[in-house]
């Protein structure tokens, strides 16, 4: 079962630099939550910091009852193996064939044998789908193979809590939706927290149970997906919408006159939320919400059309029966 | 304007800190034994040729110097002597300076700073290993390692350079200059020697990888990593040379003639 993981009042700056101020958000245990935000807002700060790579400014983030912002050197290595971490560039060892990274923490961390080792390394590569690339060194293969490879290792342990900074960016569109599935059915099967950091809407929109934007140097909006898909905040449907009408230009954020002159009357409607993205299994994972839930019990009336299976033109259509297990 | 001043000083400071956590560390086990043999065996394979080829040269500049002011003196008898201290207590240590810091500590500079860029360190902060102790410690010992297996070959090349310069090329007696050997020279001359070269390997190695691990800003960053590095060691090493053989004068009385 995962581990809820609780933010307050985060505040990060390098020198003059604010990345983000006051950040507060509870990623709830077993659920998979997405950070979203545009370049440079400090999504992959805000990951590190919650492992303690990065010491925060200001407050505080508790998991399991320490408080990783103020704990000993010695209760953070015992934190940090609660934890899998996929790193931006997949953060492979260089001087290891690929096989001897996924098998590291195996290594380092358990007792066990060669040949326990390797099943369980090959189960993992397997998984990702880099079967045959073992005995390569981290240097010798693509972008995003070494991004397969960094999820191999960090699933080795059996994480409770498992960040993503950016599975899905540098891979194909296949294997995009691959990765997606692969994400949803880890999380079926481990129940563990998830939080994934992504640039991708099709991922934002179908696989999480939570969204979160960080925007202009604070978390603009989290909750639960439902709530910002049909959100008229406006940064967080532009974003979610990939919208050029809105508070987000290209430099950061538009200065006011660019703002004021934008017509925001003729903003195009909300698209339909599409469902969420279902186990490949098809039955639905232990902390997945029933479509339309959050709608319902707040009163909000969903885009027309939502909820429906082929209601959203954003699904990419996965290459497992979700269709099957939609109701 | 204060951060001239400041800056400086707030690097010592962490370099400090930095070598308090790596002589910590060096009491943790396991001990990277491996790591250990594979960094001394890489250090000592982008030294040696490089020193050997310094140490003839030093030693025949060493034995010229030294041999044209002794004789000056009249002291000829004693020009073998001359250039022996020379070597062991300078020449040596000082090549070893520059080949520790300028090859040993570049190579392990530019190593760190790549990993760190790549985030394998912060990987392998994740998953609960110490860097410090899993590759700093390592590399802090083995270069210290090299530096005195250095120091030793450049006396013997040096001495030797020395030599052949001396009597082949200056004419001078062999039976002489090697009689004159032990007139100035001692044994703690040869130590002296051997912990200056352990000191520079220390700060050479701590310099290096304290400035690769806090590498910055993508590939220029690496390079920017390790000319800091060389530059810092450079000016430490001659600092320190210059402490240490002021404190041998005053420790170890000079033999009597
Ligand atoms: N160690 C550091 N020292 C100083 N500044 C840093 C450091 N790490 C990150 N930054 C700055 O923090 C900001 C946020 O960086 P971060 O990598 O978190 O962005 P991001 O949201 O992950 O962007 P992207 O989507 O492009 O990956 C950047 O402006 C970066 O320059
Ligand atoms: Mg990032």
């Amino acid at each position: 079962m995962g581990v809820e993981v609780r933010v307050e009042g985060l505040t990060k700056a390098f020198g003059k630099q604010t990345i983000w101020r006051d950040v507060s958000l509870t990623l709830p245990a077993g659920q998979i939550s997405v950070m979203l935000g545009p370049s440079g807002t400090g999504k992959s700060v805000f990951l590190k910091t919650l492992i303690g790579l990065i010491k925060p400014d200001e407050g505080h983030i508790f998991i399991e009852g320490v408080d990783i912002a103020t704990c000993s050197e010695k209760d953070l290595y015992e934190i940090r193996k609660l934890f899998g971490v996929l790193f931006q560039d997949g953060a492979m060892f260089g001087s290891m064939t690929l096989f001897d990274n996924v098998a590291f923490p195996l290594r380092e961390h358990t007792r066990k044998t060669e040949s326990e080792i390797s099943d369980i390394v090959m189960e993992k590569m397997t998984m990702v789908g880099l079967v045959g690339a073992e005995d390569k060194l981290p240097g010798e293969i693509s972008g995003g193979m070494r991004k397969r490879a960094g999820l191999a290792r960090a699933l080795v342990l059996e994480p409770e809590i498992i960040l993503f900074d950016e599975p899905d960016s540098g891979l194909d569109p296949v294997r995009t939706a691959f990765i997606n599935q692969l994400m949803v059915d880890l999380n079926q099967q481990t129940e563990a927290t998830f939080l994934i950091v992504t640039h991708d809407i099709n991922t934002a929109r179908t696989v999480p149970d939570n969204i979160g934007l960080l925007y202009h140097r604070h978390l603009s909006m989290f909750g639960p997906r439902e709530m910002l898909l049909s959100s008229e905040e406006p940064a967080v449907r532009q974003f979610l919408n990939a919208q050029t009408v809105g508070p987000i230009g290209m430099s950061e954020e538009k200065d006011a006159d660019e703002l004021a002159a934008e017509d925001h009357s003729t903003l195009p409607p909300l698209p339909p939320i599409p469902l969420q993205l279902f186990p490949s299994d098809g039955r639905p994972r232990a902390t997945q919400p029933e479509p339309g839930a959050w709608c319902a019990a707040n009163g909000v009336v969903p885009p027309p059309g939502s909820f429906l299976d082929d209601g959203s033109s954003f699904t990419v259509p996965p290459q497992t029966s979700v269709a099957g297990g939609a109701r | 304007m204060l951060g001239v001043v400041t800056g400086p000083l707030a690097t010592a400071g962490k370099l400090f800190a930095f070598g308090a956590d790596v002589l910590l560390a060096v009491f943790k086990r396991p001990f990277q034994f491996r790591e250990f043999v594979q960094q001394a065996w890489f250090i000592a394979s982008v030294t040696i040729i490089p020193i050997a080829l310094v140490a003839i040269p030093f030693g025949a500049v060493v034995a010229l110097q030294t041999g044209s002011l002794v004789q000056q003196f009249g002291a000829q008898s004693f020009v073998g002597s001359a250039a022996v201290l020379a070597v062991l207590r300078e020449a040596a240590p000082i090549a070893t300076a520059l080949l520790v810091a300028g090859a040993g500590g570049s190579a392990i500079a530019a190593d760190l700073g790549a990993r760190k860029i790549r985030e394998e360190l912060d990987a392998m902060m994740v998953l609960g290993i110490d860097p410090i102790q899993r590759l700093v410690v390592p590399r802090v010992l083995a270069c210290m390692l090299v530096a005195v297996f250095l120091n030793g070959l450049v006396s013997v090349v040096g001495v030797l350079g020395g030599y052949i310069f001396n009597v082949v090329l200056q004419g001078g007696t062999p039976g002489a200059y090697l009689a004159s050997f032990t007139a100035l020279a001692q044994t703690p001359d040869l130590y002296q020697g051997m912990a200056k070269a352990l000191v520079f390997g220390l700060i050479a190695a701590i310099v290096s990888t304290y400035m690769g691990m806090h590498a910055d800003g993508g590939p220029q960053g690496v390079g920017q990593a390790v000319m800091e590095s060389v530059v810092i060691t450079f000016l430490l090493l001659f600092m320190a040379n210059f402490v240490m053989s002021a404190l041998y004068f005053q420790l170890i009385p000079a033999k009597a003639l």
